[in-house]
């Protein structure tokens, strides 16, 4: 099935390694993604305020204009997820809002069209078992933290994303390509989001270092995630965390393309940098 | 302190009603949004405590407390909340009130140059949206 691809802003400039990994995993595993023909950024946070009306119109013009081309959205970040996703909610569930954006952008769209995380695809269409099969690299039993944060669970019934209480899926992806998903009590709590961009907090992150020392007191050996800003505040933490707590971040993305069989360079794994660790341990180079 | 009716029903604290969709006295304070609040400890005043200030219709309070920058719309507190009264809005309610104003925390001319170089769109975009305007 052909889907309309929604990278988001980050994916094209700073996190371009999510981008290519999302490309090729959906490749190999027969999604077909076709990038939107005219996107522009989602506003990275969903408005809150009731009267905020006019930051919902760059995600509103997305599902439109999705649906206009007749397909399906998916995105892999976890801030796009969540904006598109609430922000089609609430098309659907609110005339007067969904009037004045209708009104505004001049498209006429009333939140038929659905919004996908890859996860999610991988897990309902293409199946986990599945996905198994296709690997052509072990990851050896790598020691992986899967880290939710908030974006892709919270709120619960807007976003419908996993069980938002003891979400499975990035677990049973990771176990499906080989690698061992470790457990650890702060997979879903908040990494400070914007907190240190805007130096209220000097820089110093408390909430992201917690979670960085709680996946690597479990014996984790790398964390990933589905959220550049996430990824950002945990690499940020190497100024407050001894190197030895300090563990490599991914993406979700670039450890399941790295199994589907992409070069680990295409992966952006750096052997001989960040990544020396978890390219020792999975043995980068042969593919079965 | 003297408690009135008058002052429990502030201009301001209806219009913080209006913008979060909220209803202030829904919340009868169990403090279990500020047990889970993941950065609780940033904030000089606790997030149910935000709450009590416009339940008792000290809205100026609730705009001085370090938390309603603090907060990271992360939605634990939502979650959590027996009541479903919805923390974060309130917390947007009182940021858009002060960016209004023209009371922003963060002046985009004062962030560093490398932080541009260095941080994802997202994160520059978001701290913009709840930080500049």
């Amino acid at each position: 099935m052909k889907y309309g691809y929604y990278p988001g802003c980050t994916l094209h400039q700073q996190a371009e390694e999510f981008d290519v990994t999302t490309r090729e995993s959906a490749r190999a595993l027969g999604i077909e993604l076709e990038e939107l023909d005219s996107w522009q950024c989602c506003g990275a946070v969903f408005p809150l305020a009731t009267d905020a009306v006019i930051n919902l119109a760059a995600p509103f013009r997305a599902l439109a204009a999705a649906y206009e081309a007749g397909v399906e959205l998916v995105t892999v970040c976890a801030g796009c997820l969540n904006v598109l996703r609430r922000t089609n909610n609430l098309v659907q569930n609110d005339d007067e809002t969904r009037d004045k954006l209708v009104d505004f952008v001049e498209e006429d769209y009333a939140g038929e069209g659905r919004v996908h995380h890859l996860l999610e695809l991988l897990r309902d269409e293409v199946g986990f078992e599945s996905v198994s099969e296709r690997t052509k690299r072990d990851l050896n039993g790598l020691r992986i933290a899967p880290y939710y944060g908030c974006l892709l669970l919270r709120p619960p019934d807007e976003m419908e994303f996993d069980d938002a209480e003891d979400p499975q899926i990035l677990e049973n992806m990771l176990a499906g390509i080989g690698a061992h998903p470790v457990s650890y009590p702060l997979r879903m709590d908040c990494c400070g989001a914007y907190l240190p961009i805007g130096e209220l907090e000097e820089r110093r992150n408390r909430a992201a270092v917690a979670v960085m020392r709680s996946a690597s007191a479990a014996g984790a050996e790398a964390i990933v995630t589905s959220c550049p800003l996430c990824a950002h505040n945990l690499e940020q933490c190497a100024q407050d965390v001894p190197g030895a707590e300090m563990l490599p971040v991914l993406y979700f993305s670039q450890v399941l393309a790295y199994a589907l069989g992409l070069d680990a360079d295409s992966c952006g794994l750096e052997p001989d940098g960040l990544h020396a660790g978890v390219c020792e341990k999975i043995g980068i180079g042969e593919v079965k | 302190m003297k408690l009135t009716r008058h002052g429990l029903h502030s201009e301001m604290i209806e219009k913080i009603e209006r913008i979060s969709g909220e209803e202030i006295s829904k919340c009868y304070q169990c403090g279990k949004c500020s047990a889970g609040c993941p950065v609780a400890q940033e904030m000089g005043t606790l997030p149910h405590r935000v709450v009590r200030h416009l339940q008792l219709g000290q809205d100026e309070r609730a705009f001085e407390a370090e938390a309603v920058w603090f907060c990271t719309s992360c939605h634990t507190c939502e979650s959590r909340c027996p009541k479903g009264f919805d923390l974060s809005r309130v917390m947007e309610a009182l940021r858009a009130v002060l960016l209004r104003r023209g009371e922003a925390p963060v002046r985009p001319e004062d962030l560093p140059a490398e932080l541009f170089a260095a941080a994802p769109q997202q994160a520059i975009v978001s701290c913009y949206r709840k930080y500049v305007s």
